[in-house]
């Protein structure tokens, strides 16, 4: 098993066309072709297809591309049309939710209306995609581990664009489709309610985002290093733990002084992935409804820390009566 | 495969080289301006500090004259801000002013050759007239702001007959007819400083009321409203500051509450002074010289240059890093004497010439009698 030794894939199986179990009478909604592909080996598995389109696949991806057109064409709009400034503007580009102007009152189209119903096809878009993964899942005899964890992330994405602008009243307060606008509107958000980073929730979220990060680093290293003793077979090893599952657990054990097993370093894995999403969406849901400026309310709950004033005289507000 | 992976390692050089050419090169230099870990600091790059150095050096000084002796506005007809200073001031600010504002033009540029010096034939005399007022009024009015140093013509032409950094009310770029333009998401604009922020921070701030705050000063919401977009408005004004002045937020904030004045700097009232200040310039001196600006000394809506941050600051954390020009200049710090106080003046001085005249009368009289009476006594 020299060959897991290295950082790239270098294991690649050549096998006949394999068309998958069959499903019964959702089968028809495969395609039939097949393609073999090297390079695509590289990266995971060689063979391509059958795909799995179905109602919902083919409305998802429909009305999906519908909302990166309308997106599109909206940011091309701005540009007047010149494709030559799309492509040198396009990381500035964007398609904008309507003015504070507008509240929750239906805007005009060119002023906020396309954002409106770009957001309305994108959110179809996913929750058919979302009724995808589930029927997938259940059409293979598997469980739904996965469609809830992107349900996770649906919610969180929910919250950002509808939940949260309904209950401020405004969707004024949503995320803007653009690459940079859309980080401007981070910055600006955590600005707005007085620095995100003293919101407990979502101090949560980056806890479980790294930490996700590190667990996926920490489970794929201990997989590929022990695969030479059969840990490719890891959900075997549950329950049948061999050498290679031994040697893992130890290696962690005389390191950290505790280890994951088998099973439990993938519920580990998953939690914290959904964790991330869920409190961060929590963390936003929080925002401007139930508390208006993050660091004040840092400094009520006692987790802001005092240092020395900055300079002999404090600092006044220049606004304030009798300040200067 | 060793050619592929030069290649490779080539071009990713060559990425990464283009990709960086935005930044400073390090090393870096960092100065503690606050309480350790609250990255309350100063960066500095060597290499760019050399530059800005180079082009806030203020030129030498015109030797300077007496204040005695007979005022401009007795020599000359229509000197309306500069009339209280001697012959020898007046005439020496001129030819300061000559050099900073118009170098190359000389005279001309404002005075037409041949026609008397009294004569408002061009605009750019009226003008001239106009940002003369309004720097006497900085430093007069505007010590919060400008106190220490003073500001003087140069401190924004530089030589130049308009200042070169000026702005004008922004308009949207070239956009399909039917879209509503966002006034944001543009690239390349110095005026968002290259972000995708709002392309004009500054008609609401430095030309109208907006104030420039939108945090809510409790921790719970208590009815304060203020949308993200306003918020990406004040972003962007912050940036301009910031670019204007070579520095970092934390220069006035402490980043954790940008919102807080306690936790702030007190370089962040004299910024908000500043403010007030640019508002009032735009309001009460530029915008009034609209009337008589040829279109091409105008924005794209008719409007008149205006004034911001970096139109004294141009990089610099302090105009011209700091030097009191106004010191060789002392005819720039305070507004002329208002013609109402002149009168109000003479006429003080009349009463007080009737009141001595008076008086005087009244001492003749009473010696006269005195006289009589003694030389009545004799008499007896």
């Amino acid at each position: 098993m020299r060959e897991y030794q290295n950082i790239f894939t270098q294991v690649q199986v050549s096998a006949p066309d394999y068309p998958g179990v069959p499903i019964g009478e959702d089968g028809r909604n495969r395609t039939k072709g097949i393609v073999h592909n090297h390079l695509l080996g590289k990266l995971g598995d060689a063979q391509l297809g059958p795909i799995y389109l179905g109602t919902l696949g083919v409305f998802a991806l429909i009305t999906g591309a519908l909302a990166f057109l309308i997106i599109g064409m909206n940011m091309l709009a701005s540009v007047n049309w010149d494709p030559v400034q799309f492509v040198r503007q396009l990381f500035w580009l964007s398609l904008d939710p309507p003015g504070p102007e507008y509240g929750l009152s239906i805007p005009p189209l060119n002023d906020g209306g396309w954002w409106l119903i770009a957001g309305a096809l994108l959110t179809i878009s996913i929750m058919l995609w979302w009724a995808r993964t589930f029927r997938i899942s259940r059409n293979l005899g598997m469980s739904n581990y996965l469609a809830w964890a992107f349900g996770a992330a649906i919610f969180l994405y929910l919250v950002l664009g509808f939940i949260r602008p309904i209950l401020m009243g405004s969707w004024n307060e949503a995320v803007p489709f653009g690459i940079f606008p859309h980080l401007d509107w981070t910055a600006a958000f955590s600005l707005r309610y007085g620095n995100l980073f003293y919101n407990p929730f979502h101090m949560l979220s980056i806890v479980f985002l790294y930490g996700s990060a590190v667990l996926f680093a920490m489970h794929g290293a201990t997989i590929l290093a022990t695969s030479r003793y059969g840990a490719d077979r890891e959900i075997d090893q549950i329950t049948d733990r061999g050498t290679a599952a031994e040697r893992g657990a130890l290696f962690w054990r005389w390191c950290m002084g505790f280890n994951a097993s088998m099973e439990s370093i993938h519920r580990w894995a998953w939690w914290f992935a959904v964790l991330t999403v869920i409190t961060g969406a929590i963390g936003i849901l929080l925002t401007g409804t139930v508390v208006e400026n993050w660091y004040l309310w840092g400094m009520k709950h006692g987790i802001v820390p005092a240092y020395p004033p900055l300079e002999a005289a404090p600092v006044l507000d220049p606004m304030m009566e009798g300040a200067q | 495969m060793k050619i592929f992976t030069m290649k490779l390692f080539a071009s990713t050089a060559a990425i990464a080289a283009l990709l960086l050419s935005g930044c400073d090169l390090p090393p870096q230099e960092t100065v503690q301006r606050g309480y350790r870990g609250t990255g309350m600091e100063a960066v500095y790059s060597p290499e760019a500090l050399e530059e800005i150095i180079a082009a806030n050096q203020v030129p030498a000084a015109i030797p300077a004259v007496s204040s005695e002796g007979p005022k401009a506005a007795d020599i000359y007809q229509n000197v309306e801000v500069l009339g209280h200073l001697s012959v020898g001031e007046f005439t020496r600010l001129m030819a300061a002013i000559t050099q900073w504002v118009s170098p190359d033009q000389g005279c001309n540029y404002c005075h037409v050759p041949g026609e008397g010096f009294e004569q408002d034939t061009l605009y750019t005399k009226k003008v001239a007239r106009v940002m003369i007022a309004m720097t006497q009024n900085a430093n007069q009015s505007w010590g919060a702001h400008v106190g220490g140093a003073g500001v003087t013509c140069y401190t924004c032409h530089r030589g130049n007959n308009v200042p070169e950094q000026v702005w004008t009310i922004g308009v949207p770029p070239r956009h399909a007819s039917g879209h509503v333009h966002q006034m944001q998401n543009v690239a390349h604009q110095e005026s968002s400083v290259f972000a995708s922020l709002p392309i004009d921070p500054f008609t609401p701030y430095l030309l109208e009321d907006g104030v420039a705050r939108d945090q809510g000063n409790t921790a719970l919401p208590q009815g304060h409203e203020a949308s993200i977009q306003s918020t990406e408005h004040i972003y962007s004004l912050m940036m301009h500051y910031s670019d204007a002045l070579g520095v970092n937020c934390t220069h006035c904030h402490n980043s954790r509450a940008f919102g807080s004045w306690e936790e702030s700097n007190s370089e962040r009232v004299k910024a908000w002074h500043g403010q007030q200040m640019v508002k009032q310039m735009n309001n009460e001196y530029i915008n009034p010289t609209n009337a008589w600006l040829p279109a091409y000394r105008q924005g794209p809506l008719g409007d008149a240059q205006k004034v911001n941050c970096a139109t004294c600051h141009q990089g610099a954390y302090q105009p011209l890093l700091g030097a009191n020009m106004l010191a060789d200049y002392p005819n720039l710090g305070s507004l002329a004497p208002a013609p109402t106080d002149l009168v109000e003046e003479a006429m003080d001085v009349m009463e007080e010439m009737v009141e001595d005249a008076v008086e005087a009368i009244e001492e003749m009289e009473s010696a006269s009698l005195e006289q009589d009476d003694s030389a009545s006594g004799e008499a007896h």
